[in-house]
C-alpha cells in the first residue's frame, strides 16, 4: 500500500469521509515525509507541526459531526509571502526575518475556513524575486528530480514539497511565471489565476498589479478543488473582480472535441532544447487524437514582454519595498549614526542582491525625466500585449506554449547571470502583462529524467476552458502520475 | 521701480470622515498614540488600501463648489519619500488625473469681487506625527493621523496680494466649513496652507523666480509671511541680487522666512499610478446626488439675507463669515422677527463676548432662543437698553435667562408715571437751590435732576418718562 503523503486530495478526502483514515493520520504521514526529506530537498522556510496537528484534531471533528468540506483534513504549504497570523512570514528575506504578521492573509482564512491543515511556509526567492529559489536568505531549495538543480521559482518550495509527497497540495505566488515555472520544473500542475480572481489581500506584495496567487497540485482535480475555494470576491482587496464561477471540478470530464488552440509563431520559433520541443509536439498530437484544432497565430508584441516587465516589476517593486526601513517592524540595524544612516543600514543589510538590484532599477526608472521614457513605455507596451493576446483568442480557446525555454537548470548555473535567469521566463511573463489565466501541467520528461512542463493560457476568467484541457490532457497520459525517486 | 506680487496657494484640507481614507480606523481626534491604527494604516506587508466613499463624496462636494470640472476617471498615485510619520514611505495621493481640474472661486476683497483659479482639487491621504524628545535625542512616531483623508486644492497664481491671498483663504474656508466637510481648524493643522509666490515689475507678464512658503498656521501669519517674502524678494531684487527657487518656512516668533531646501535638494517623488488602486470612476449619478445635497453657502446666504431681512450688506457680510454664526441669526430671527435688532446685537455685544472668551458658536452660553428672549423684553420695554447690557453680560457669565435676570437683580424698567412724579416731586424738594439756578435759566441742570432720578431707581426709569415729567414738574415751578 502506498503511504498517505503520496495520494491525492480527492483520494484524501474519500478516506476521509469514508472513516477510513483521519486527518492526523495523514498529517504525521507528511510531517514525517518533511521531516526526512528537509534535509535534502528544502522546500520549507518553517514548519509547524503543532499548528498542523491541531488543525488536523479540529478537522477530524468535523469530519465526524459531519460538517466537513471538499478540502477539510488535507494538509497544504503555503508560499511564505502569505500572512498566517502570530507565524513567521518571511518572504525568503533577512529584512522580514522575524516579522509575525498580525492579521491572516484572506487565502489564509480561506483554508483555515475550509478546515485545512496548513503545514509551514514555503520558501520562495527572496520577495518572490527569481526563477530558482536562490535569493533566499534561507537558502535554495533542491529540485527532488535532481537535487542538484533548482526546483525554479519563486514558488519553489511550494512546488518541490508537493511533488515530493512534502505536501498534498500548496499556494503558490505568480508575478512573472512564479507557480507555473516551478511546476514544469517539479512536475506538478500549478495555475496562475485571472489577475483579480484570487484576493492580494495578506500576500506581501512584489509587483502588485502583477502579482496573483494560485494553487499547485499533483493533477488536475485537485487542482480545481483548491483552485474553488480561493477563487473568491474579495471587498478588502480594491483590484478584486466581483465574480462567480462554475465548480471547476464540474469541467474535468467534458470532451475537448472541436476545441481550438492556437500555436504562438513567436513562441515556437524561440525553442532551442530539443526535449521541450519534442515534448510539445506530443502533447499537441495527444490534443489531436482528442479531436482539438490547432491554429497558427502570432503575437507580435510578446518579444517586449521581458524588457517591459523589468520595469514596470522593478518600478512597483522599489516602492513596495520602501516600507522595510526598521521603524516599524523587521530588521533594524544596530549601529547608526542619525535616522538616514539607520535607513541605509537596515535596508543594506537586509535586502539581498536580486532585491537591491530590482529595487535600483525601478527607483532609476521612476526618476524625475525618466518616468516617460521606462514607466510609461511600458505600460504602453503591457497594453499591446494585452491586445495581441485579446486578438488571438478571437481564433481560439486557449493558447498552447512551452513553460520554459529547458528543463530545470542547476543550482548555481545562472545565479551570476541575471539577464540568462530573467531569460527563463520568456514565455510565462507575457501571461502576467495581460492578466491571463495560465496553467503548467506536466507534458513529459527530458532525455535526462526531468520534468517538462507545457503551458495554456485562455482569456480573462477562462480557467474552466484550462482546467477542461488539462484534465482532457492528464486522461490521456500519465506524466502527471510520475513522482521523483527521492 | 514698482512690483506686484504674483500668489498661488496649496491648501490642504483634512476632511470630516467617521473613518480613514483607505481603512475603517476612526479619524477621532486626541486618542492615545497609535490607537487608532490597523494592519493597513501602520503600513503592514500584505495590507491593501480601500478606498472610503465618504471621502469622495466630499471631494465632489467640494469640486461641486468650486465650479470645477470633474474628471470622470481619476487615479490615485503613490508619492514616493521616505519618512518614519509615513508607514508605507509612500503617500497615496493623486499626481497626472486628480478627481477636479479647471474651477473657481470668487472672492471678496478690498477692492471687490475677484476671480481666484483653481487648478485642481485631488484627495491624499495625510501622515502621522513626529513627537521629539527635547531631552534625549529621541523622536516618537504617533500614527493615529496617518490615512485620514485631505483634498488639495491648488489654486491659479491668480492673487497680487498677501491681502488676495487671506481673502481667497477665508472664503475656501468658508465653503469648506458650510460644507460640513473639515472644521477649519488651522491651529490643529486641519486646513493648512503652503504658497507660491514671486513678483515683477508692475505691468510684466512673465513669472519671477518663485519661492515656496510653509508653515503657516492662521489666516493672520500667512498675511504676514507673504509680506515678508515680497519685500525680501524686492530687496534682494532692487539690491541687485538674484534670487533663487527654493523652499521657505515662515518663523511666527521672528516674522521672517528661513530657507529649507533649495531646487537641487527638491524630492524626486517618483509619481507613479498606485497598483493596489484602480482607476476611480466618479459617475454622474454621485455628481447629481452631491449637487443635490449641495448646501447654501456663504455668498448666496448673504445676498438673501441682505435681500429678505433688510440688513446693511456689511452685516450680512460678517454674519454669513461662518456657517454657525448665520444659523444663530436665523435662530434668533425665528423666534424674535425684527432681523435688525438680531443682527445688531449679535454684531456688538454678541461678538464681543464670543471673541473675548474664544467660545465656538454653537457652544455660546448665550443660545438664540436666550438673545431673542432678551430683545423681546427690550422691545416691551421691560428693560432699557443699556440694561438690557448688562443683563447680556450676566447671561453670559451664568448662562441663566433674561427673565430670571431681570427678576432676582430687581431691573424691570420703571415705567409708571405716577411713581416716578412722586420721586421727582421729592427730589425737587431736596434740592431747592438747584431748581432756582435752573429756573433763572441753568437749563443744563435738567441732566442733574435726571442722574439723581436715576439713581433713586438704580437706573430703572424709563428714561424718556423721566425726561418728560422733569420738564413738566420744572415749568409747574415756575408759575
Amino acid at each position: 500500500m502506498s503511504h498517505l503523503y503520496e495520494k491525492t486530495a480527492s483520494d484524501l478526502a474519500g478516506l476521509l469521509r469514508s472513516g477510513k483514515v483521519s486527518s492526523v493520520e495523514i498529517t504525521e504521514s507528511v510531517l514525517s515525509r518533511i521531516e526526512s526529506l528537509e534535509p535534502a530537498v528544502h522546500s520549507y522556510v518553517n514548519v509547524y507541526p503543532d499548528l498542523a496537528v491541531s488543525m488536523a484534531k479540529k478537522a477530524d471533528e468535523d469530519i465526524r459531526r459531519g460538517t466537513a468540506k471538499a478540502l477539510t483534513g488535507i494538509p497544504i504549504a503555503i508560499k511564505d509571502n502569505m500572512c498566517l497570523e502570530g507565524r513567521k512570514t518571511t518572504c525568503g528575506s533577512h529584512i522580514l526575518a522575524n516579522f509575525r504578521p498580525p492579521f491572516d492573509s484572506s487565502v489564509v482564512k480561506l483554508i483555515k475556513d475550509e478546515r485545512m491543515v496548513i503545514l509551514g511556509s514555503a520558501n520562495m526567492d527572496e520577495f518572490a524575486m527569481g526563477s530558482s529559489t536562490e535569493t533566499s536568505c534561507w537558502g535554495t531549495t533542491h529540485n527532488p528530480w535532481d537535487i542538484e538543480r533548482t526546483p525554479g521559482g519563486s514558488s519553489g518550495g511550494s512546488a518541490a514539497a508537493v511533488a515530493c509527497g512534502q505536501a498534498i497540495v500548496s499556494l503558490g505566488s505568480d508575478t512573472g511565471g512564479s507557480i507555473r515555472l516551478p511546476a514544469s520544473f517539479c512536475g506538478v500542475t500549478g495555475m496562475k489565476p485571472t489577475y483579480g480572481a484570487v484576493s492580494r489581500f495578506g500576500l506581501v506584495a512584489y509587483a502588485s498589479s502583477l502579482d496573483q496567487i494560485g494553487p499547485f497540485a499533483r493533477d488536475i482535480r485537485d487542482m480545481s478543488l483548491l483552485l474553488n475555494l480561493i477563487y473568491k470576491h474579495d471587498s478588502l482587496d480594491s483590484t478584486s473582480v466581483e465574480i462567480g464561477h462554475s465548480d471547476f471540478t464540474s469541467f474535468l470530464d467534458n470532451s475537448v472535441s472541436g476545441m481550438t488552440l492556437g500555436l504562438p509563431t513567436e513562441f515556437f520559433g524561440k525553442l532551442t532544447n530539443e526535449d521541450v520541443e519534442k515534448n510539445l509536439s506530443e502533447a499537441r498530437r495527444i490534443f489531436e487524437k482528442q479531436g482539438v484544432n490547432f491554429v497558427e497565430l502570432s503575437l507580435p508584441s510578446l518579444d517586449y514582454g521581458i524588457a517591459a516587465y523589468y520595469i514596470i516589476a522593478p518600478c512597483e517593486a522599489s516602492s513596495n519595498l520602501a516600507r522595510y526601513d526598521g521603524v516599524k517592524y523587521g530588521h533594524r540595524a544596530e549601529k547608526f549614526d542619525n535616522m538616514i544612516d539607520m535607513y541605509c543600514r537596515t535596508r543594506a543589510e537586509g535586502f539581498g542582491q536580486e532585491a537591491k538590484r530590482r529595487i535600483m532599477l525601478g527607483t532609476y526608472a521612476l526618476s524625475s525625466g525618466y518616468y516617460d521614457a521606462y514607466y510609461l513605455k511600458a505600460a504602453k507596451i503591457r497594453t499591446l500585449i494585452t491586445q495581441d493576446f485579446k486578438k488571438a483568442f478571437e481564433s481560439c480557446d486557449a493558447i498552447l506554449s512551452p513553460v520554459a525555454p529547458a528543463p530545470a537548470f542547476k543550482i548555481g548555473e545562472k545565479i551570476d547571470d541575471p539577464i540568462q535567469m530573467y531569460l527563463t521566463d520568456v514565455f510565462t511573463i507575457p501571461v502576467n502583462m495581460a492578466g491571463l489565466p495560465g496553467i503548467s501541467c506536466p507534458a513529459g520528461f527530458s532525455r535526462d529524467g526531468l520534468p517538462i512542463g507545457m503551458q495554456l493560457i485562455s482569456s480573462h476568467f477562462q480557467e474552466s476552458k484550462l482546467v477542461q484541457l488539462v484534465s482532457a490532457f492528464q486522461r490521456e497520459t500519465d506524466h502527471h502520475l510520475k513522482r521523483p525517486a527521492i | 521701480m514698482e512690483f506686484e506680487s504674483v500668489i498661488g496657494l496649496e491648501v490642504h484640507a483634512q476632511l470630516l470622515t467617521e473613518t480613514k481614507a483607505f481603512c475603517s480606523c476612526t479619524t477621532k481626534f486626541g486618542s492615545a498614540p497609535n490607537s487608532n491604527t490597523c494592519p493597513i494604516c501602520l503600513g503592514m506587508p500584505g495590507s491593501l488600501p480601500v478606498l472610503n466613499k465618504r471621502a469622495l463624496e466630499f471631494t465632489v462636494l467640494m469640486a461641486i463648489a468650486c465650479n470645477c470640472e470633474i474628471n470622470e476617471i481619476s487615479r490615485f498615485a503613490r508619492k514616493n519619500y521616505y519618512y518614519p510619520d509615513l508607514p508605507k514611505n509612500y503617500q497615496i495621493s493623486q499626481y497626472e488625473l486628480p478627481v477636479a481640474e479647471h474651477g473657481w472661486v470668487d472672492v471678496d476683497t478690498s477692492t471687490g469681487f475677484k476671480r481666484i483659479g483653481i487648478t485642481r482639487i485631488h484627495m491624499e491621504e495625510d501622515a502621522g506625527k513626529l513627537i521629539h524628545d527635547d531631552r534625549k535625542p529621541v523622536s516618537y512616531v504617533d500614527l493615529n493621523r496617518t490615512g485620514v483623508p485631505l483634498i488639495e486644492i491648488v489654486s491659479e497664481p491668480d492673487m497680487r496680494s498677501p491681502e488676495d491671498a487671506a481673502a481667497y483663504l477665508k472664503s475656501l474656508h468658508s465653503i469648506l466649513v458650510y460644507l460640513g466637510i473639515c472644521d477649519g481648524n488651522m491651529e490643529e493643522g486641519s486646513f493648512r496652507c503652503d504658497a507660491n509666490v514671486s513678483i515683477r515689475p508692475k505691468g510684466q507678464t512673465y513669472l519671477g523666480t518663485k519661492t515656496e512658503l510653509k508653515n503657516m498656521n492662521s489666516f493672520k501669519n500667512v498675511q504676514k509671511g507673504l509680506q515678508h517674502e515680497i519685500e525680501r524678494h524686492e530687496n534682494t531684487l532692487l539690491g541687485g541680487g538674484n534670487l533663487i527657487q527654493e523652499t521657505r518656512l515662515f518663523d511666527p516668533a521672528s516674522g521672517t522666512t528661513i530657507s529649507m531646501r533649495s531646487k537641487e535638494q527638491a524630492h524626486d517623488y517618483r509619481y507613479f499610478p498606485d497598483p493596489d488602486l484602480l482607476p476611480l470612476r466618479v459617475d454622474l449619478e454621485l455628481i447629481e446626488r452631491m449637487r443635490k445635497s449641495l448646501p447654501e453657502l456663504a455668498c448666496q446666504k448673504k445676498e438673501r439675507f441682505v435681500r429678505d431681512f433688510g440688513i446693511p450688506e456689511y452685516d450680512a457680510g460678517v454674519l454669513t463669515a461662518e456657517r454657525s454664526l448665520a444659523e444663530y441669526f436665523e435662530k434668533a430671527v425665528e423666534i424674535f422677527p425684527n432681523p435688525k435688532s438680531v443682527s445688531n446685537w449679535m454684531m456688538t455685544e454678541f461678538m464681543r463676548f464670543l471673541k473675548a472668551s474664544g467660545t465656538a458658536i454653537v457652544s455660546a452660553p448665550v443660545q438664540p432662543s436666550d438673545l431673542a428672549g432678551l430683545l423681546s423684553m427690550m422691545e416691551r420695554g421691560a428693560i432699557s437698553g443699556k440694561i438690557g447690557k448688562v443683563v447680556f453680560e450676566e447671561m453670559w457669565k451664568t448662562g441663566k435667562d433674561s427673565n430670571q435676570i431681570v427678576e432676582e437683580r430687581g431691573l424691570v424698567q420703571v415705567s409708571d408715571v405716577t411713581e416716578i412724579t412722586d420721586m421727582i416731586r421729592k427730589i425737587l424738594l431736596d434740592n431747592p437751590g438747584e431748581v432756582t439756578r435752573y429756573l433763572n435759566g441753568k437749563t443744563q441742570l435738567i441732566a442733574f435732576f435726571v442722574g439723581q432720578t436715576m439713581k433713586a431707581t438704580r437706573g430703572r426709569a424709563n428714561p424718556q418718562i423721566v425726561n418728560e415729567i422733569l420738564t413738566d414738574e420744572l415749568e409747574k415751578l415756575r408759575n
